[in-house]
């Protein structure tokens, strides 16, 4: 078993008084899409953002290629290879697409190979292109959650960190966000971190999940396992 | 004419006139002897006559009644804006340059010391359109980066005869060093903190060269600053341009605005300009795209204060006196107000907003005792029809519904 790209050892955080985390330990295997799965207010996205330091760990460590990342500003991150595809989009509503996505850019030298991954995220969302002069703002839900998956995938990532992607979607546009990640992690090698509501089509796309509950992980499985767990399809999979 | 105008706009009308009424009687009618009735009465009626006559006006325009007028004049509009379109920017450009350095060959000295007024404000309003209209960190202190310019070279011309050209960067740089001191403690404040903490820093300049009589000779000023000169056009053949002059002040100042135009546009297109704009729109999504948003703010603090530290250099050489009741609060406001007036983050618009600002006072001075209420009932208007300013910046169009926050 190769080592892991990411892991987090008893990793405590909150916002205040309130705790949000309790020692969350996970590992995410180079090449893997991992999810986690978990209700409303679980501590999902809180996760990510301790992950990226955004919100600070109380206790605990995360490892990132072997290498503590817990005390580094985040804005260190996507040098690494890691980056965050943040909760709710969060693209520059008043840059336009273009300026959205060379914002991805923002450390990189590299002149031509930007223009090619430029032109990689253009071909893997069509619709991007047609629209790049216009503010991202004036895109749909579903075009400004391409622009923000895109916009990630600008700093050529290792590691990407999705925090529920498919957020007010239409089933179409979920479908093909989801085939794209799985693109990216096949041809380009990133390996995903998936946060998701939608447990059941998190738990197809992914290989191994982890279920989080008032910020502790209470199971972790292959996605086959846990998609057959009766306790999880009732809980997450509505049945 | 049966029906102009639905019962709905004629109940607005009136309410708004009799609204407009309860606002102007105590600032017309409050005297000495007691509260008059009759003037705000008579001033009231002019204006609601006034009023009545454009409203009917707009009726009979929403109901097409004025389409023989309007047409043909839509026609004109649209001939004239693409024979406008025709001419390259460059062109503007080039004409307005042109009108601006032959301004002193014809302009009396009253126009062209409003002229270098203006001018004087288009770089502070520049400079604080990098801090508030690109990063959007609401500063209104700014004005404190103005008074350390000023007092910069003041005190190097008067203790040590500096020439105001090697004074010129020491002021923007002492003035950057200066925003980067306030910006500091201010990174992780937002909105209305910011705001507050701004407009004191401001404050604590001001009270400081208030009191540090031992510096700045306190209230009383500085006197006996030197204009700027050229050594070798002091006389002979370029005795005109001499920089004594009101001509060659204003030349001074007309290329300190170009040089922060020029600046403005250049970052304004950069990266690190770009990147004033993401931590604006998301402090959080711009970290996370690697952007050092800390270093970032300070940038642009720090950039900001150098537009208002030349300005200052300037005011205190033109002035040749300088004292802390020049740097208050309300020249911040007026600052700002210019830029919002404008348009946030538009070249254009804040040089159009420096010159109503600093030039429509100076037109309205006919109606000398009114003059000041006129300007904000104008600025008002203006804001109400257009909030986002005189002349807009491009970017437009945020579904503000659509905007995450975390
Ligand atoms: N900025 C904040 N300040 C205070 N409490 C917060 C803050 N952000 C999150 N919380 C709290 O932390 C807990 C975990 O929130 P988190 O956003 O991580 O949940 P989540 O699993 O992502 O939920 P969702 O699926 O609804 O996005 C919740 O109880 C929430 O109320
Ligand atoms: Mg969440």
């Amino acid at each position: 078993m190769s080592e892991p790209i990411l892991e987090l050892r008893g990793v405590c955080a909150g916002y205040g008084n309130i705790q949000a985390l309790r020692e969350v330990s996970l590992k995410v295997l180079p090449g893997e899409i991992v999810t986690i799965i978990g209700a409303n207010g679980a501590g999902k996205s809180t996760t990510l953002m301790t992950i990226c330091n955004i919100v600070r760990a109380t206790a605990g460590e995360v490892l990132y290629q072997g290498r503590p990342i817990t005390g580094l500003s985040a804005d260190r991150l996507p040098a690494m290879g890691l980056c965050q595809v943040p909760e709710g989009r969060r693209i520059f509503p008043r840059l336009t697409v273009q300026e959205n996505l060379e914002m991805g850019a923002f450390l990189r030298k590299d002149a031509a190979r930007k223009a090619f991954d430029l032109d990689k995220v253009f071909n893997l969302f069509p619709v991007l292109k047609e629209r790049r002069k216009q503010p991202g703002g004036t895109l749909s839900g579903g075009e400004q959650q391409m622009l923000a998956v895109g916009r990630a995938l600008m700093t050529r990532p290792r590691l990407l960190l999705l925090d529920e992607p498919s957020l007010g979607l239409a089933p179409l546009i979920v479908a093909q966000i989801f085939s794209i990640i799985r693109t990216i992690n096949q041809e380009d090698d990133v390996t995903v971190l998936l946060v998701e509501q939608n447990a059941n089509l998190a738990l197809q796309t992914a290989s191994r999940g982890y279920v989080l509950e008032t910020g502790s992980v209470v199971l972790e499985d292959s996605s086959a396992n846990l998609l057959a767990n009766p306790d999880i399809r009732k809980a997450y999979l509505g049945e | 004419m049966t029906t102009l105008g639905s019962r709905r706009h004629w109940t607005g009308f009136a309410i708004g006139l009799v609204w407009f009424f309860f606002i102007l009687w105590p600032l017309m009618g409050i005297k000495p002897g007691g509260l008059e009735f009759i003037p705000a009465l008579l001033v009231w009626a002019r204006i609601a006559a006034a009023a009545l006559f454009i409203f009917v006006l707009w009726l009979l325009r929403q109901q097409g009644a004025l389409g023989f007028l309007e047409r043909p004049a839509a026609r004109l509009g649209a001939a004239v804006s693409g024979a406008a379109r025709v001419v390259p920017r460059t062109a503007w450009i080039a004409a307005v340059l042109a009108a601006s350095m032959t301004l002193p060959l014809f302009a009396e000295r009253y126009a062209l010391d409003v002229a270098i007024n203006v001018l004087v404000y288009v770089c502070l309003g520049l400079g604080l359109n990098v801090v508030v209209g690109m990063a959007g960190l609401l500063d209104l202190g700014y004005i404190a980066f103005y008074g350390v310019g000023a007092y910069t070279y003041a005190l190097l011309s008067v203790h040590f005869g500096l020439s105001f050209w090697l004074c010129l960067p020491l002021a923007a740089g002492l003035a950057a060093v200066a925003g980067c001191i306030i910006g500091y403690p201010t990174l992780r404040m937002r909105g209305d903190y910011l705001a507050i903490v701004t407009l004191g820093f401001g404050e604590i300049v001001r009270i400081v060269l208030n009191n540090w009589m031992s510096l700045t000779n306190g209230p009383n000023g500085i006197l006996g600053i030197k204009p700027p000169t050229l050594p070798w056009l002091q006389d002979g053949l370029w005795g005109v341009l001499e920089l004594r002059a009101l001509g060659g002040l204003y030349y001074v100042i007309l290329g300190l605005a170009a040089f922060t135009v020029l600046a403005v546009y250049r970052l304004n297109h950069s990266r690190i300009g770009r990147a004033f704009e993401a931590v604006r729109e998301d402090e959080t999504a711009a970290q996370l795209m690697g952007v050092n948003t800390f270093a970032i703010k300070l940038l642009a603090y720090a950039m900001g204060a150098i537009f208002g530290g030349l300005a200052g250099a300037f005011f205190a050489a033109r002035m040749r006196f300088v004292s802390p009741e020049s740097f208050t609060f309300m020249e911040s406001a007026m600052v700002l107000a210019m830029v919002v007036l404008g348009g946030m983050g538009s070249i254009p618009g804040v040089i159009l907003g420096a010159l109503a600002l600093i030039a429509l006072p100076e037109v309205f001075r006919g109606f000398e005792l009114y003059r000041m209420l006129v300007f904000g009932g104008v600025m008002a208007v203006m804001m109400i029809i257009n909030p986002r300013g005189l002349w807009p910046a491009k970017r437009v169009g945020q579904r503000s519904e659509e905007r995450g926050h975390g």
